[in-house]
């Protein structure tokens, strides 16, 4: 019994050292400089912060940092509040209609936003959107709604309607209902919601790329890859400007990841 | 007397307001945004695809000819379209086989008391919130054919380094690999989750039954985690029939057409050789490659959860 414990214990150690390994070069990596040819296995002799310095002036990482920034904060405000305001009646009045109104909106979890990129894109152009954060975040906003109404609706689905009642004949109005009662209960989901909308507009590729392509748009991810392929042979630049890009990101991680798992993983089972 | 009319004349006011305002087609606004944004950020983009699909746009002109099937007669006859949905299919079926049998047995082994399980569990988790863009570029260090971490250790034992990433027979394993790697920790999160919700009455009544660990395994565990099973299949296959950043960064869909998938080969179409029809083509074939497989699996996997 002991044994089989301590087989165990090893065990997962092993897969943490493995699965830490991508971490480790990364790390290696972006403290070398450009002439130390040796293996990215070796830690470095000495820290050399340069790769830091040149890659957040080389990829124009302060622009980039902002625009993520303004179009993160905004897109996550959005969608909470968007997604809180659709999900009340949604969950409160299963009318036919309405019903065929979830369907269709959590359905859109299945269209991969790159399908329709082409007619995408020439709409964006003919709205002047191109290039522009407004745009981006309407994309963003839209495209992170099915799973916050998904999550929403099944969560105002277990407060009991007598609260409503309640609050109704004490003379409220479904608004200020909603807004004084229902939104702060929905607090716990509100967090996931946050930090997986989070998540999905810091680290996104696929829009940005197609639809920021003045560099003074540029996000994270986009000023990453250009600078990628402008300067393939300095890895340690790269891996610098990555593991800055990432850093925000982690921390939030670390401080709010029990949060995260409790309500990624109750949102999952329930629905 | 007074403030009794008073009271009733409110009384009446509040009531007529409550009738309207608990009127639910009135309070339907409230979804009227979201709604809005769908519409024109998917659904009238989602038909308008498959207009230009018909026309030989090229992305940027004015004017465009209506050409009928033309596009989709090229597709069936292009000489890359085998290898991309190859690709397409490898990328997600692949990632989703390995991403619940590892994503489970993690589960499995991380449910159990063990004093390093948060830490590993948040080791195993780290990656997802890892841009995919960055996390092909960390793996790229790994691979990379000059000074990469993998060839350092194959010099060890070989003469000569493999060119792994530039390699068609590999590369596309790789790829998967990388997806895999990235989404692990969703797919054992939600296991985990599962595994919580059954009771230990189930393993007790087992137990005395004389069912074995594999028995119990198989009809006690894997019964009651089909709902875990169903959401994590579903999901794994949209990310990995859709992948799109990792490819980027690890070969840019090369050399040639070896690793392209439809998402890549989409982007290529439209930007790089101004194809604009051809692309929304792909992209419809995209759209119809993901619904038909993750509905049909959504279906399959539903009624294993009810027989179950």
């Amino acid at each position: 019994m002991k044994k089989s414990k301590k087989v165990l214990l090893l065990i997962t150690i092993l897969i943490s050292i493995i699965h830490l390994i991508p971490f480790y070069l990364l790390i290696t990596v972006s403290f070398k400089p450009v002439d130390d040819l040796s293996s990215k296995w070796l830690p470095p002799d000495t820290l050399y912060f340069d790769n830091f310095t040149n890659a957040w002036k080389e990829a124009n990482l302060d622009q980039a940092f902002y625009n993520n920034i303004v179009i993160t904060v905004i897109s996550v405000f959005l969608v909470v509040f968007l997604g809180a305001c659709a999900s009340y009646p949604l969950a409160r009045f299963k009318t036919r209609l309405n019903r065929f109104m979830f369907l269709f909106f959590i359905s859109a979890m299945i269209v991969p936003p790159l399908t329709i990129l082409v007619p995408l894109y020439k709409f964006i152009v003919d709205i002047g959107g191109l290039n522009q954060p407004w745009a981006i975040i309407l994309l963003h906003v839209t495209f992170n709604l099915p799973i916050t109404i998904f999550l929403f609706t099944g969560f105002i689905n277990t407060i009991p309607r007598e609260l409503d009642e309640a609050a109704m004949i004490d003379g409220m109005s479904r608004f200020s209902l909603f807004f004084r009662i229902i939104m702060p209960l929905l607090k716990p989901v509100t967090v996931t919601v946050i930090i997986l909308t989070g998540v999905n507009v810091w680290n996104d590729y696929q829009f940005s790329v197609f639809f920021l392509q003045s560099s003074e748009s540029h996000t994270l991810t986009v000023a990453l890859s250009s600078f990628f392929s402008q300067y393939v042979n300095n890895v340690g630049w790269v891996a610098a400007g990555s593991l800055l890009s990432s850093l925000p990101i982690i921390i939030l991680y670390l401080f709010l990841q029990k949060y995260f798992i409790s309500g990624l993983s109750s949102g999952a089972v329930k629905g | 007397m007074k403030t009794e009319a008073r009271a009733q004349i409110s009384f009446a006011k509040k009531s007529l307001r409550m009738k309207k305002i608990s009127s639910p087609i009135w309070l339907n606004i409230m979804y009227l945004p979201a709604l809005l944004l769908f519409i024109m950020f998917i659904f009238y983009p989602f038909l308008r695809g498959l207009q230009i699909s018909f026309t030989n746009w090229d992305g940027f002109s004015q004017t465009y000819d209506w050409i009928g099937l033309d596009n989709y007669k090229r597709m069936l006859h292009d000489p890359n379209i085998g290898t991309i949905i190859k690709n397409t299919l490898i990328y997600g079926i692949g990632s989703t086989l390995f991403q619940n049998v590892i994503g489970l047995a993690y589960a499995l082994l991380l449910n159990r008391e063990i004093k390093t399980r948060g830490i590993t569990r948040t080791i195993i988790y780290l990656p997802v919130i890892i841009s995919p863009l960055i996390m092909g570029y960390i793996w790229y260090f790994f691979f990379q054919y000059d000074g990469g971490a993998l060839n350092d250790i194959i010099l060890l034992f070989h003469d000569k380094p493999l060119n792994i990433l530039a390699d068609p027979q590999w590369n596309v394993w790789i790829i998967m690999f990388v997806n895999t790697y990235q989404y692990l920790g969703i797919a054992m999160v939600i296991y985990l989750a599962g595994l919580q919700t059954i009771s230990r009455d189930f393993y007790e009544a087992a137990q005395i039954d004389g069912a074995s660990s594999w028995q119990q395994f198989k009809h006690v565990t894997l019964p009651m985690l089909m709902p875990s099973i169903t959401i994590n299949v579903v999901l794994n296959l949209i990310g990995g029939l859709k992948l799109f950043d990792v490819i980027v960064s690890l070969t840019k869909g090369g050399p040639g057409y070896a690793s392209q998938s439809l998402s890549t080969v989409m982007y290529k179409y439209y930007f790089a050789s101004m194809d604009a029809g051809y692309a929304a083509t792909l992209g419809n074939l995209m759209f119809v490659l993901i619904s038909v497989i993750s509905i049909t699996a959504l279906i399959y996997l539903r009624r294993k959860e009810i027989a179950g």
